[in-house]
This record gives structure tokens, C-alpha cells and sequence, in this order.
């Protein structure tokens, strides 16, 4: 099964390549990731995407919480939570039909086209991975020029919050 | 305030820290340090010949007191030389400190002259690692590494100090911190009550229960609890080859060790128990044997200090995380405390037939079918030499697993080995750390012909220093434990297990100033051995010729459950 882990880390040098390093170390499979700071500078929340059965999930949320840099870890998967990854899709489009068709699909979808050429449109999504995967299959893959997808971000709906 | 060098106050942050001893080999990004310990006397360095010995030296001095041993290693070469010894350290949970050094802050990632990245190369194998930014942060990085190094789960730690941290014209004011907080790290002091109440149930309720205690118990100092526990309920207890020691080996509770070479008994009691109470073991894949067969009629209640150990091979029915000592003693309390007491006539029928179990199969050897000596002879004779009291660091191997079997150990801390790692080469620098800290006491090193030769450079640290260890060196002219394996599975093809052109033993040692003894025949064997000892202050070196054919019994049988064993070489279970 597919979990979203939640990990907030000191803001150190050397804190990623640690959970990366477990990641492979521990043959544990990491399927996206995402990092960045927090409000609290001193702080980085990172999100992991991962597939494994519940013992192997567990031992990844018991390991990364034994790293001396991770203050805290939460597997959103286990409560209602809300996810987004931001995609972002170039594409050949250089007659007016397939032009016609890549904008009407965007809408669909909820997407913006945030660049045009004479030849290309690219178009930014955001959503859960799903709903990116769907998009690019109703696009259908003869016209994509470039596919680059941020991973995924994710947090607890309701009052719950990961915080120190 | 002191104003100190970044290089000063490495030194001092070690004394300050109470280290008595720092073992290491100095390099070009060292130099300022170690003209640092040259101008005082309260640290003694000790050169070694190899930084691995360094390594494991810190490591085993850590093993007989529950303390951080510190190793001081160069940059580069020096550092990876440490990395067995680290590795060594992590998968047996022993706290080092491991101080590296750097090449200057602004060449590193210019592939500058013995530089390595120690950060990333040691990462897998370290609790946790720093890398010096600034001097001023020295003495605060220092207290972190040994608070991490001892508390918790323990591990070694890697601090990294390229040399421009430590020049001797650059001071700051010192202080040693006290204490450090980290909010990202707070061990746990104490077991969750009710789920110990949980655990006292099971065990006044078991019938067939077995105690299964491992390194835990030995360096969460836990072995006086231990002992109480199983006392007042009157249950067997086994331990792992890292636990050896954390309950007396002449005790008639003591069923022996566990797992691929444990003991019959031990091994058939896990099997048939129903109600197994794991302390600070870990159930790893030579205790488990298959996992899918292991223990099928066994509830299990799992003590351990790192929840990543619960559920991670064997799925645990009542998990407990806290510390062995702190849980232990709480669970002991409720067991006096509780209305009703183990069932008598249960345990008395258990105890019948583990006794039949002893009896069947009392871990014995064959001595008529060689001429030579039977490495099991020679343990069992130093047990009976050193009375059981003995520091007996072994090396990897076949004469590691007589010696776990046949040494009686009564004493926790006092058997030293890697168990983990499996590091051939630790047994001689892990007996020279122990024998520096402990010059009062009987200090031997159990080791092979193949072991003994890959740390033997360390014979000249023993001559600079005076470390009159006693060294068993069981010969048998191969790599026995491979050559074992391969007589079983492969036909007795005994593909580079040999050892060729071995040297002479006692010429080699006494070019070193030490002691050699040759000993052919059984006949002679304790002369020789009480001769050895009592040259207290001698390093002695004793090459004992055994039987090379010989096999370590009971060996489980791959993939069996924990009573599938090979009991010699024709008899299985």
C-alpha cells in the first residue's frame, strides 16, 4: 500500500542525505520526495511517498524517528489527510486542434497553460498524484514534450498539525 | 574564561569528559591536535599500528564499562581505516567516539590531498556524525557525541575536524557544557507500566516459559535485575552470544547459549516454550534461524530500548521499550506485588524436560577419533585456569563459537566479541583496551591463526606500552569455520580456506620482546597455560595445535526452525 510519510527535520547540513541514506540502505523503496523549510527557519518538513506492507512501514516511520536530526514523524495515510503534487507538462502543440484539445483538457482538469509558443503549450496542474497520472493519460503520450512533477506534499485535514 | 585553540580544547573537552585514554595515529590534518595532547598529561594517547586496532581498542575498553572509548584517526586513509571498526561498534551497540580529521574547510570537495568524505562514508554505519563548522563549537559537539555515544541505543559517533578548526593561534573562550538538550533526541528512562502489567501476566500464566536476554542486559547494565527476576520466578534463562555473561554461566537456570550454535537444551526450549520474555535481544537471523518456523507455540513479550528493534523480524504480541534495568526492576516489583505466583507443578514438569534435554545432549565433543587436541579442550581448560573470572576477548570464528560455548562466564562485560559485524581481527586491540583499563585483571585473547594475523602488527603497540595480554591462539592450520561450511555444503571443497606458509608463532612473538609457547599435546596443555599465567607481567603468546577437522555442534540446520540441529557430524534432530 502507497503512505505518505511526514517528517520534520532540523534545518542541518548533512540531515537529507541521512533519510535518503536510510531509504537504500534499509532497501526501503521511496517513490517521491519533497523537502523544503518551515516558517521556523531552524526546521524542514519533508514528505516521502513510499509502497509497503505495514511491517515495512512501520520499521521506515521507527527508523526515521531514530535519526538523531528527526524531531518528528507521522504516516498521514493513517488519518484523513490531503495531498498535492504540482506537475508541471510541456507539450507539442502546433495546430490548431491539438491546441484546442490541450486547453479544453486543462480546464477539465483544472490546469493552467502558464506558457505558450507558436509550436508548444505548457500547462500547470496541481492535485493529488492521481489526478496528475489521469491527466497525462488523457493527454495521451504523443504529444508530451517534457513531464516535471514536484512530488508529493501532504497534511493532516482537521486540527491535527505536525509541529514541535 | 580559558581562551583556548579549537586543538586545546579537543583535548580538554576529552578530560573533561573523564576519558582516560585516547587511541589513535596521527596524520597531517591531526598535527595541531596532537601537539595539543604532547603538552599535557591528563590524556594518555596510545599509538597503535593500524586505526582499526585504534578503533577496536576504544570499542572494547566501551564493551567492559558501559563508557564511550574515543579513537582518534587522520583524514583519508586514516579514517577509512577506522570504518570496520566503526561498523563494528554500530552493530553491536557499543558507544565510541571516533574523532577524524579533515583536510582544511576550503578544500574539501577538491579531492584535496587525504581527504575522504568521513561524513558520508561513515553514515550508514554511525548513530550520528558531526562535522565541525567552527571552533567555538568544539566542546558543545564533543558533550553531544558522548550523551548520543552512551544514552539510548547506544552507538559510536564520527566527529569531523578539518585542521583549519583546530590552529593553535586562533582562540576562544572554553567551557564544557554540563549538559546538552536536543530536542530531536530524548531517550526513553522508563517501560510503559500497564503494558509491563501485560507482561507479568503472560509470564505468571506461562507454562513452558523461556528468559532470552542478549547485549542488551550487558550494556544497559541490567544483569543484578536480571538475575532477580529470573530468581524469583525460577525460570530458564538463555542468552545470546552478545548476552553471554548478563546471567551466570554456572547457574542451573542457565540453559547455555541460543540460536545457530547454541546449545540443545536452549534451543529446544525456545522451540517448545510458551512464553518467551526477550531482553535487549534483537532476534536476528542466527538466533531465529527461520524466521516463518521460529518458536510456533510461543507468545512473546520484547524488552528493548530502540522500538525500531520490536516487530522487525519476529512480530512481538507485548512490545516494551525502555531501558533493560529500569523495566526489569518495575517488572520484578509487579511480579512480588501480584496475588497469584507462577504455576508450580507447570514449571516443575518444564524443568523435567529441559533436565532431559540436558541430559540427551549435554553440548559434548568426541575426543577418540583424532590425535590432536580438541579445540573445546582448550577452553574449557582456560575456563578452568582463569576460575571463569577471566576478560576473554575473542576473535571470528570457530574458536569464537567454543569459546562462547565452553567459557562459563559468570560476569557480564567480561566476554568481548563482535557479534554483529563478525570482524576477524578484533580479539588482540579489544584485549590491549581491555587489559590498559583493567591492568589488575586476567586479560585473554581467544583467537585462530587466520584472526590473529590480520590486527598482528598491533604486537608492537603491545611492546610500547607493556600490555601483558595472554593470547590462545587455537591453530588449526585453516579457516575453520569456512572450512566447516564447506565440508557441509560444498563437498569439502575447501576453496582458500587453507592457510599456507603460517609463520612460526613463538620466533614472531619473541621478535617482538614477547613470550611464545608451543603446545602439541593435551598432556601439556595446563602446565603450559599456568606457566602462561603466571607471567603476570609478560605478554604471552600460546599456539595451541587442535584438531582441524573438528566442527562446531549444534549447528541448526539452514532455514529449520530452532530445534532443527546438526548435533555432530552424523546425528541430526
Amino acid at each position: 500500500m502507497r503512505h505518505i510519510i511526514s517528517v520534520l527535520m532540523e534545518n542541518e547540513p548533512g540531515a537529507l542525505s541521512r533519510v535518503v541514506g536510510l531509504f537504500s540502505q534499509r532497501n526501503f523503496n521511496i517513490e517521491s520526495l519533497t523537502v523544503a523549510p518551515t516558517e521556523d527557519e531552524t526546521l524542514s518538513r519533508l514528505t516521502v511517498t513510499t509502497v509497503g506492507d505495514d511491517r515495512v512501514v512501520e520499521q521506515i516511520t521507527k527508523q526515521l524517528n531514530k535519526l538523531i536530526d528527526v524531531v518528528k514523524v507521522v504516516d498521514l495515510t493513517e488519518g484523513d489527510h490531503l495531498e498535492r503534487e504540482l506537475m508541471m507538462i510541456k507539450m507539442k502543440a502546433n495546430n490548431g486542434t491539438v491546441r484546442a484539445e490541450i486547453k479544453r483538457t486543462a480546464d477539465i482538469f483544472r490546469g493552467t497553460i502558464i506558457d505558450v509558443t507558436p509550436n508548444t503549450f505548457t500547462v500547470q496542474l496541481v492535485g493529488a498524484s492521481s489526478k496528475l497520472d489521469a491527466f497525462i493519460e488523457a493527454l495521451g503520450s504523443s504529444n508530451i514534450m517534457e513531464v516535471v512533477r514536484s512530488g508529493v506534499s501532504g497534511i493532516a485535514r482537521g486540527e491535527k498539525v505536525l509541529t514541535l | 574564561m580559558e581562551l583556548l585553540s579549537g586543538a586545546e580544547m579537543v583535548v580538554r573537552a576529552l578530560r573533561d569528559e573523564g576519558v582516560k585514554f585516547i587511541y589513535g595515529y596521527p596524520g597531517g590534518a591531526l598535527l595541531h591536535i596532537y601537539d595539543a595532547i604532547f603538552t599535557q598529561d591528563d590524556v594518555e594517547h596510545v599509538l597503535v599500528r593500524h586505526e582499526q586496532a585504534a578503533t577496536h581498542m576504544a570499542d572494547a575498553y566501551a564493551r567492559a564499562t558501559g563508557k564511550a572509548g574515543v579513537a582518534l584517526v587522520t583524514s583519508g586513509p586514516g579514517a577509512t581505516n577506522a570504518v570496520t571498526g566503526i561498523a563494528t561498534a554500530y552493530m553491536d551497540s557499543i558507544p565510541m567516539v571516533v574523532i577524524t580529521g579533515q583536510v582544511m574547510s576550503h578544500l574539501i570537495g577538491e579531492d584535496a590531498f587525504q581527504e575522504t568524505d568521513m561524513i558520508g562514508v561513515s553514515r550508514p554505519i554511525v548513530k550520528h556524525s558531526f562535522s565541525v563548522q567552527s571552533p567555538e563549537e568544539i566542546p558543545e559537539i564533543i558533550k553531544k557525541a558522548f550523551h548520543i555515544a552512551e544514552s539510548g541505543r547506544p552507538g559510536p559517533v564520527v566527529v569531523d575536524i578539518p585542521k583549519d578548526m583546530t590552529t593553535p593561534t586562533e582562540r576562544y573562550e572554553y567551557e564544557y557544557p554540563k549538559n546538552v538538550k536536543m530536542r530531536s533526541y530524548n531517550p526513553i528512562s522508563k517501560g510503559h507500566t500497564g503494558q509491563i502489567k501485560k507482561a507479568v501476566d503472560m509470564l505468571l500464566a506461562a507454562k513452558r516459559p523461556v528468559l532470552y536476554t542478549g547485549g542488551g542486559v550487558i550494556m544497559g547494565d541490567a544483569s543484578e535485575q536480571l538475575i532477580a527476576l529470573a530468581k524469583e520466578l525460577g525460570y530458564p534463562v538463555t542468552n545470546t552470544l552478545m548476552g553471554l555473561g548478563g546471567y551466570p554461566g554456572t547457574d542451573p537456570q542457565f540453559i547455555g547459549m541460543l540460536g545457530m550454535h547454541g546449545s540443545y537444551e536452549a534451543n529446544m526450549a525456545m522451540h517448545h516454550s510458551d512464553m518467551i520474555l526477550c531482553v535487549g535481544a534483537r532476534f536476528d537471523d542466527r538466533v531465529t534461524n527461520g524466521t516463518d518456523k521460529f518458536c510456533p507455540t510461543a507468545k512473546i513479550v520484547h524488552i528493548d530500548i530502540d522500538p525500531a528493534s520490536i516487530s522487525k523480524t519476529i512480530k512481538a504480541d507485548v512490545p516494551i521499550v525502555g531501558p533493560a534495568q529500569a523495566v526489569l526492576k518495575e517488572m520484578l516489583e509487579q511480579v512480588q506485588a501480584a496475588k497469584n505466583s507462577p504455576c508450580a507443578e507447570s514449571l516443575k514438569a518444564w524443568w523435567e524436560q529441559i533436565d532431559e534435554w540436558r541430559g540427551r545432549h549435554g553440548g559434548r565433543f568426541r575426543t577418540d577419533d583424532s590425535e590432536l587436541m580438541k579445540p573445546q579442550q582448550v577452553i574449557e581448560m582456560l575456563s578452568k585456569v582463569t576460575n571463569g573470572d577471566a576478560y576473554v576477548c575473542s576473535d571470528v570464528g570457530q574458536h569464537q563459537m567454543f569459546a562462547a560455548q565452553y567459557y562459563k562466564f559468570n560476569k557480564p562485560n567480561r566476554w568481548i566479541n563482535s557479534g554483529g559485524l563478525g570482524t576477524m581481527g578484533f580479539g588482540l586491540p579489544a584485549a590491549m583496551g581491555v587489559k590498559m583499563n583493567f591492568p589488575e585483571e586476567e586479560v585473554v585473547c581467544v583467537t585462530g591463526e587466520g584472526s590473529i594475523q590480520m590486527n598482528i602488527q598491533e604486537l608492537s603497540t603491545i611492546s610500547q606500552y607493556d600490555i601483558p595480554v595472554k593470547v590462545i591462539c587455537l591453530n588449526n592450520q585453516s579457516l575453520g569455520m569456512v572450512r566447516q561450511w564447506q565440508d557441509m555444503n560444498y563437498e569439502s571443497r575447501h576453496s582458500q580456506s587453507y592457510m599456507k606458509s603460517l609463520p612460526d608463532f613463538v620466533k614472531l612473538v619473541e621478535s617482538y620482546g614477547h613470550v611464545g609457547i608451543k603446545v602439541e599435546r593435551y598432556e601439556d596443555l595446563e602446565d603450559a597455560m599456568r606457566e602462561a599465567f603466571a607471567m603476570k607481567d609478560r605478554m604471552v603468546f600460546m599456539d595451541i595445535a587442535v584438531d582441524p577437522f573438528e566442527h562446531v555442534y549444534p549447528m541448526q540446520v539452514p532455514r529449520g526452525s530452532m530445534r532443527d540441529m546438526w548435533l555432530s557430524k552424523t546425528e541430526r534432530t
